[in-house]
């Protein structure tokens, strides 16, 4: 019996295949998209060439001081020497094992976080918004089981900034959704307080919060009385972002469809159970790109405490760029600065889009 | 358990320095709390700057460190508070701080309306120009019509605008946000003359790509002595922080220094006696051990000593004594005695 056999399909044309017709499908289309990838082109070649040459090329990798540096190099001797500090700020060089302790486990329970199949991710999750804050602080401040304490204002570097942005985020994303869920509350009293709560954080700008807490405050307080510094900074920075992240919730609970609420109604859930098993995890889903945004621009912004003299990443690079005894470093260590916020805010950016991917359930019409 | 209860319950309490502590007693307080807590700058060259394993350089860091060493016989017991300008004084109002050296001008509305009270002076700043040399000017009152790099928001701003009114001169003036911003904005030929407090005009001279493109002029526009500040209505606390400077300002009068202060243990000299403690109970009378002369200047060195430690012709600051010499070399530098 003859069975219809169609021909092998021909390969595409030359003209579109391989790096050639990558470009002429994206690169060289129409005649005013080659000419605007002809100016960008050159203009990348003309800009990008120096800095390369000048960031990695003719950089200087190794030496002892700024007179191993020359003009137009990078000299990266001056982040090398200063790494310590940018990292750890002023906590005392003996002791730095404990905050790598804290990183260390950090990491073990971030990155599983982004391989849905690694084992025990749940409880590595519950241990990093519970445990790992309260184990961090022990070891990091000290003061318990013999531990040395160090005061907090000798923490700074990276470890400042990372420890500002968790502590902010990990309490800023229950109240946010505490506070969203009291302002669509029927209660009026609740819903009042909310909406008082979230209008005034968001009307304020965060430096003002920060600079208020830092200077008026301790006015304000009897004298002789004290807050440290960095805790007032922390719970600043919360109630600010918690106020945005209510928002953000907010706007997920109302693109539930009313039938949700309804269908709980119907099978006889209480308020809190039908938001818990139906409602939240709906809306938080729908909210994951606004969640990342909001926690993305938590992070960057706690660089705004530099103007309170906290040394963070920022402030601890900034403090030493006038530092005499090295010529102007200032691009050196601005550079050295943006990667170490870029590679933060790439993984928080790239795990919210493995966290859609991975909870889409094809509701999306 | 319960014990590691108390502990937690102890260090939130000691987070929070929720306990009131007795505002007229700040030497108590530092001695029973085993350091002392000092305000300084967040970074400024020469008088608080981290260095590279994060450990505070300066005149002011020294200041600190020697009222550290007179209280607590140890001149590394200090918990440095970095501070920004506009902090300063609320943090020491507050009691969050025990003194602040942070490069603070002496006036008289600080003086007089803040609550607190400077207690010396540890450096004599003015404000000054630096110029590029090939305008080819050699004194501040040729500058009519040039454009000025300065910081905003600085008493720098108004010193500028009162100098040239008076001279009767017109200049732009080009605003940077930071100190770096306004280097490389001269540098940049933004403007032709940069201006600043003299002692930073140095070391920002030798950020610039070629230093000897600029000169810095003679003329000082505004006096600006820094020093110490305490809270007011502490006297005894006052005294101690005033008279541990007019110490290390008299033993570098009397020739004590780090290196000689052990054998000027054995001097004959009254005067060195009393300033390392042999004679004399100058110690009793401020409240602080009896050798805590010696200690600051076995520690820390006198004034001459910390001077070229951190700002002196040997480091990148570069600055000559000038008006900060002894009375002696024809500076205006003059403790009263210790006696």
């Amino acid at each position: 019996m003859a069975v219809h056999q169609p021909l092998p399909d021909l390969p595409p044309p030359p003209s579109e295949r391989g790096l050639w017709g990558w470009f002429r499908q994206n690169l060289f289309s129409t005649w005013y998209n080659s000419i605007a990838s002809l100016v960008v082109g050159y203009l990348l070649i003309i800009w990008l060439g120096p800095v390369i040459n000048w960031a990695l090329i003719s950089a200087v990798w190794t030496g002892e001081g700024t007179d191993d540096c020359r003009p137009g190099a990078a000299c990266w001797i001056f982040i090398q020497q200063r790494l310590g500090f940018f990292l750890y700020g002023f906590y005392p060089a003996e002791l730095r094992w404990r905050p790598n302790i804290v990183f260390v486990l950090f990491l073990i329970t971030v990155v599983p976080q982004f391989f849905p199949r690694a084992p025990g991710r749940k409880w590595l999750a519950l241990f990093g918004i519970t445990g790992l804050p309260v184990l961090g602080f022990v070891l990091i401040n000290g003061g318990f089981f013999g531990l040395d304490p160090v005061a907090t204002s000798r923490w700074g570097g990276l470890m400042l900034t990372l420890i500002l942005a968790y502590v902010g985020i990990i309490a800023a994303l229950p109240i946010g959704v505490v506070l969203a869920l009291g302002r669509r509350s029927e209660m009026p009293v609740i819903r009042g307080i909310c909406v008082t709560f979230i209008e005034f954080w968001r009307a304020v700008p965060l430096i003002t919060i920060l600079f208020m807490a830092s200077v008026m405050l301790p006015l304000f307080l009897p004298q002789g009385v004290s807050f440290d510094k960095l805790l007032r900074a922390l719970i600043g920075i919360t109630l600010f972002q918690s106020a945005y992240m209510a928002e953000v919730v907010r706007g997920g609970l109302q693109a539930i469809p009313k039938g949700q609420y309804e269908a709980a109604q119907a099978l006889g859930f209480g308020y809190w159970r039908s938001m818990r098993l139906i409602i939240l995890p709906q809306a938080l889903k729908i909210v994951i790109p606004g969640i990342a945004n909001t926690v993305i621009s938590l992070f960057k912004d706690t660089t705004l405490v530099l103007i309170i003299g906290l040394f963070d990443l920022l402030g601890a690079v900034r403090s030493t760029l006038s530092d005499p005894a090295w010529r102007s470093v200032a691009a050196e260590g601005y550079l050295f600065v943006a990667l170490c916020f870029w590679i933060f805010c790439f993984g928080m950016s790239r795990y919210s889009h493995n966290l859609e991917k991975k909870l889409d359930t094809g509701h999306k019409t | 358990m319960k014990k590691t209860l108390a502990s937690i319950s102890l260090a939130t309490a000691g987070l929070l320095t929720l306990g009131m502590q007795a505002q007229a007693a700040t030497l108590e307080d530092v001695q029973s709390a085993g350091e002392l807590r000092c305000g300084v700058s967040t970074g400024l060259p020469g008088f608080s700057q981290p260095d590279s394993d994060g450990t505070w350089r300066g005149i002011d860091v020294d200041t600190c460190r020697a009222v550290a060493a007179a209280v607590l016989g140890n001149a590394d017991a200090v918990e440095f508070v970095p501070l920004t300008a506009a902090e300063r004084f609320t943090a020491l109002q507050s009691g969050e701080i025990d003194m602040l050296s942070r490069n603070t001008t002496w006036t008289t509305v600080r003086d007089a309306s803040l609550g607190l009270n400077f207690t010396g002076t540890n450096y004599y700043d003015g404000q000054g120009f630096l110029v590029k040399s090939e305008l080819g000017v050699d004194s501040a009152t040729q500058l009519d019509g040039a454009s000025v790099c300065i910081q905003a928001g600085t008493t720098t701003e108004l010193n500028l605008a009162d100098y040239f009114r008076a001279n009767g001169m017109e200049y732009e003036a080009i605003v940077f946000d930071t100190s770096e911003q306004s280097v490389s904005g001269f540098d940049n030929n933004r403007c032709d003359i940069l201006t600043s407090d003299t002692s930073q005009l140095a070391a920002l001279r030798t950020q610039l790509s070629d230093p000897s493109s600029a000169v810095v002029l003679p003329e000082i526009i505004s006096k600006e002595p820094l020093g110490p500040v305490v809270r007011q209505g502490d006297d005894e606390w006052f005294n101690v922080v005033k008279w541990v400077l007019f110490l290390q300002i008299n033993a570098e009068e009397y020739g004590v220094s780090m290196d000689n202060v052990d054998d000027m243990l054995s001097s004959d000299n009254p005067n060195v006696q009393r300033i390392v403690g042999t004679a004399g109970d100058m110690g009793d009378l401020l409240n602080l051990p009896a050798d805590f002369g010696y200690q600051v200047i076995s520690q820390v060195g006198n004034y001459g000593e910390m001077f070229e430690r951190n700002v002196g012709p040997d480091t990148p600051i570069g600055l000559s004594r000038g008006v900060n010499a002894l009375w002696t070399d024809g500076g205006i530098l003059y403790a009263p005695p210790v006696r």
